[in-house]
């Protein structure tokens, strides 16, 4: 099959973008779309050209390192997966494909398709964490954790922070992703000492690095590849209440432990 | 030639490390902040280190090629880790961890740094539970187990089909912490490209940022190396497209020894190869084998469709090979069952590589639901690659490269044989001799950053005085400098024909021919005569396109393809050298046969591997000695105090 693809190309954040379009060679189904994306590129290596920038690490959809929005949703067609488990056979003979980078303010572009997601990271150490120091832990079964409670902090936890949530949504909002590490931890008897002064510092953090407001679209569910339900963002909006009603969260969470 | 002191205490196996402990020397509280270590990497190792050594008091630096130090592959990592918690009450000890760990490295592991490794297992699970880890638990409450390859009993905790991620994650969410409390300063896409050694001690690295190309100097009182593997030296496998060996290698060249090399696993589990555009292999977890059932058809070349073959026409191979382990023989043994069998003509699939994995008897037993909430994650990947249904038809699988059990030398407390390189994960060779049992990688990774370098660095750093700390305009710093630049000039302006990509591929083909999972002399010798060959077209024939001074992945993969090349020539001469066969290294020339009293005995199957204990117990490790040098081989005699290297049987 061969495809066209029409691709975000972008020297750094300082220079303007543009797209440009490219036909592929015949390219058998059962690639990858990052491999299709390797075929153009050696072919622009071999004329010269510079390769097209994207990024991608693990290629089994665990790592969180791609994204790429492909025909106007991030990762691409299909529910609950990441760009590279998309297989060429999604599309059809001859299909224009329109591939750009994940857009937030608070994901400055680095080159072509690669976006910095360093905010991610700000908002994990402002408050992402149980602290735990090593040698310290009881034996793991002293902390009984109801099966319920176990399964629930899990699906929270299978969060890969790949930011397709923010480039999904229309206010570039990152509570998906903050919801997630707030409910994973929250959910646990572990978590429950830092629980408000983690769930205070790490909105303020997710404000300060420029992410918008939740305005309830869900569009953050559905292009979420590992489907982290919205109903964490309810979860995490009363323990933000809770935590502001509290009111001393700040002072026991500077030292964070 | 390198001096190699292992540094193993003396005392009984049982009672080493808590007296090393008390031996080793200690920094006080108020000296650990004067110090400063340089960690490299982020996996479970690079990142549970890096916080652990900040909760210390130490100053950590962090180094990362990634965006975030979030993303290592340990991330992949699918089904489980091992602990001897003994939760089961199945007959576990550390002991028993131990001698199957031992056992399964085919007694080729270091024994005083295997039982260490059994011993801190319980406080891995202790430490990773109190982070948060969700970890698979019964209706009570408790902790659950499954078991895993090599393994009479269940000793494996899970977390779904993510254990690596969920591991990874509380580690980076540890390492999140002491970043935000200024304890660790954290670099991200800061790819690590050369070793400052000064007066014989690591005292820094050349780091070239990968967005900006700004290459830059650090120093530190000690240097760890958590940079993972080099199976990617095989272009294809299950390792993250990223995974590199650069940092290792660039070790190696300033006098760093690399052992047993040519130790690598082949995963039995990865979804078959479809096409040569192929950029990654999957793997599907070892935990399938819990309840899949391995066969091929007993016909050559049948290609009916596998429901349309009876079950008196089917090869439980392993089953029938291996009857106390069965389908949980060691992954080096399933493999190589495996490829015999493709061999003999009985392979499944288009390309005739392939096995069949079936689930049809489990689903019978236990019902679709179960199988669904075991294994549900690895049957959607499955499907996605493969556009077909587990559930329906049995998957087809083929092995793949994996893990490599090689890697830098180190002694008893993780440092290399330059004073203050401290090696740990997989990047180091000690703990899995010659094949890993599941589940014992991320025990591996957690064990050294947790515990035991934590444990072992103050031996080194009391001996230095960070006050007398090297300055970056230091004559070696500017050396080294110098000639990551030189480097950097030369890829940049050869202008070739050919990409790095394509030099990686090739070089993948020639290992996987030659060095893959049968192995011999002459094979061997024509692949070193290959890649040094094409180390030389490399030089002559690279072409990496745009400049330094920006974000150009061309250039990042060219250096590390660069020092694959040569880390692959290195690997052939290592297996050339072993002439002997131990777990995943099967020269053809040293197999069991009919006549041979250990299978007439029933202990082994013909063609299974025979190591050669008089000749070859002990470390291969190799040291640099100079572009085109052939290299100086050092050895590490394996002295078992406690166990005895007898025949590794599975039967």
């Amino acid at each position: 099959m061969k495809v066209r693809l029409k691709v975000w190309r972008q020297k750094n954040s300082g220079t303007a973008g543009a797209f440009q379009t490219y036909e592929t060679p015949d390219l058998n189904p059962n690639m990858s779309f990052l491999e299709m994306l390797d075929v153009i590129n050696e072919q622009l290596a071999g004329r010269g050209e510079e390769p097209i920038a994207f990024d991608h690490d693990c290629r089994e959809g665990i790592c969180g390192t791609c994204s790429l929005v492909i025909d106007g949703k991030p990762h691409g067609p299909h529910h609950g997966i990441a760009t590279c488990q998309t297989y060429m056979r999604s599309f059809k003979e001859g299909d224009e494909i329109v591939v750009e980078p994940f857009r937030a303010r608070a994901f400055p572009l680095i080159k072509d398709l690669v976006v910095s997601r360093k905010a991610f990271d700000t908002i994990m150490q402002a408050g992402g964490f149980i602290t735990v120091r090593a040698g310290s832990p009881p034996d793991a079964n002293a902390i009984l954790v109801p099966k319920e409670d176990s399964d629930l902090a899990m699906d929270a936890a299978q969060c890969i922070g790949c930011g397709a949530c923010v480039a999904a949504c229309r206010n570039a909002s990152a509570m998906l992703f903050v919801a997630a590490k707030v409910s994973h931890l929250g959910l646990l008897p572990q978590g429950q000492p830092e629980r408000h002064a983690r769930v205070k510092n790490m909105v303020e953090a997710m404000d300060a690095a420029g992410f918008g407001n939740c305005s309830v679209t869900g569009a953050c569910e559905a292009v979420c590849p590992k489907s982290i339900s919205i109903d964490f963002i309810a979860r995490m909006n009363r323990d933000y209440a809770v935590a502001l009603l509290k009111g001393d969260a700040k002072e026991s969470a500077s030292g964070a432990g | 030639m390198a001096t190699l002191n292992s540094n193993i205490p003396s005392g009984p196996l049982t009672a080493k490390w808590t007296k090393h402990r008390f031996e080793s020397k200690l920094v006080n509280p108020a000296s650990k902040r004067k110090y400063k270590v340089i960690v490299i990497g982020a996996g479970l190792a690079g990142a549970s280190a890096s916080a652990t050594l900040a909760d210390l008091g130490y100053q950590v630096e962090n180094f990362v090629f990634h965006d975030s130090p979030r993303r290592a592959h340990s991330i992949a990592a699918q089904g489980g880790i091992n602990a001897a918690k003994n939760y089961q009450n199945d007959g576990d000890s550390v002991h028993r961890l131990f001698y199957d760990t031992i056992k399964g490295g085919d007694f080729r592991a270091r024994e005083a740094n295997v039982h260490r490794l059994a011993e801190v297992s319980v406080q891995i699970i202790d430490q990773c539970a109190a982070q948060g880890v969700p970890f698979a638990r019964e209706y009570g409450g408790l902790l659950d187990n499954r078991s895993f390859g090599g393994a009479q009993v269940s000793r494996t905790f899970y977390a779904r089909g993510q254990t690596g991620q969920q591991l990874l994650v509380g580690a980076y969410s540890a390492l999140s912490r002491q970043i935000g409390l200024g304890g660790v300063k954290s670099y991200t896409h800061a790819e690590m490209l050369d070793l400052v050694v000064v007066d014989g001690h690591a005292k820094g690295v050349i780091v070239r940022n990968l967005q900006t190309g700004e290459i830059t100097r650090h120093g530190a009182d000690a240097i760890v190396l958590a940079t993972g593997g080099y199976g990617n030296v095989f272009n294809l496998s299950t390792y993250a497209r990223g995974s590199n060996a650069t940092a290792i290698w660039r070790a190696y060249r300033r006098g760093a020894c690399l052992a047993n090399p040519c130790y690598t696993q082949i995963h039995p589990t990865c979804i078959p190869v479809s096409g040569d555009y192929q950029s990654k292999l999957t793997l599907m977890s070892e935990s399938l084998r819990n309840d899949g059932r391995i066969w091929v058809p007993k016909k050559q070349a049948d290609r009916r469709q596998p429901h349309e073959i009876p079950e008196d026409e089917r090869d439980y191979y392993l089953e029938r090979m291996y009857r106390a382990f069965g389908n949980l023989a060691p992954r080096d043994i399933a493999s190589r069952a495996a490829k015999q069998v493709c061999d003999e003509g009985r392979g499944v699939g288009d390309t005739g590589l392939g096995v069949y994995l079936d689930f049809s008897e489990s689903i019978q037993r236990l019902g679709e639901e179960k199988v669904r909430e075991r294994y549900g994650n690895l049957f959607s990947i499955y499907q996605e690659i493969t556009a077909e249904d587990a559930y329906k038809t049995p998957m087809r699988i083929y092995p793949a490269v994996h893990y490599t059990m090689g890697g830098l030398w180190v002694d008893y407390n993780l440092m290399s044989n330059i004073p203050g390189l401290f090696v740990l994960g997989e990047a180091n060779f000690s703990d899995h001799g010659a094949n890993r049992l599941g589940a014992s990688a991320l025990m591996q990774g957690l064990a050294d950053g947790y515990f035991v370098l934590p444990g072992t660095l103050s031996n080194y750093l009391a001996t230095q005085k960070p006050e007398n700390r090297v300055k970056t305009e230091h004559a070696a710093f500017r050396e080294a400098d110098a000639s990551v630049r030189q480097s950097l000039k030369r890829m940049l302006e050869r202008k070739g024909k050919r990409t790095p990509a394509s030099f990686h591929k090739e070089l993948g083909k020639i290992l996987w021919d030659q060095c893959g999972m049968a192995r011999n002399k002459a094979g061997l010798e024509k692949a070193i005569q290959k890649t040094a060959a094409l180390r030389e077209e490399y030089d002559e024939n690279i072409n990496v396109t745009g400049d330094g001074g920006e974000w150009n992945q061309a250039l990042e993969q060219a250096g590390r393809v660069a020092d694959f090349i040569e880390l692959g020539e290195l690997m052939c001469r290592d297996a050339l050298h072993r002439e002997e066969s131990c777990g995943g290294h099967f020269r053809e020339e040293y197999q069991y046969t009919a006549a041979d009293p250990e299978t007439q005995q029933g202990l082994v199957n013909p063609g299974d591997v025979r190591r050669d204990d008089e000749r070859f117990a002990y470390v291969a490790a190799w040291e640099y000695s100079g572009t085109k040098q052939a290299p100086t081989l050092n050895k590490e005699p394996l002295v078992y105090e406690e166990v005895h290297m007898t025949t590794r049987s599975y039967k």
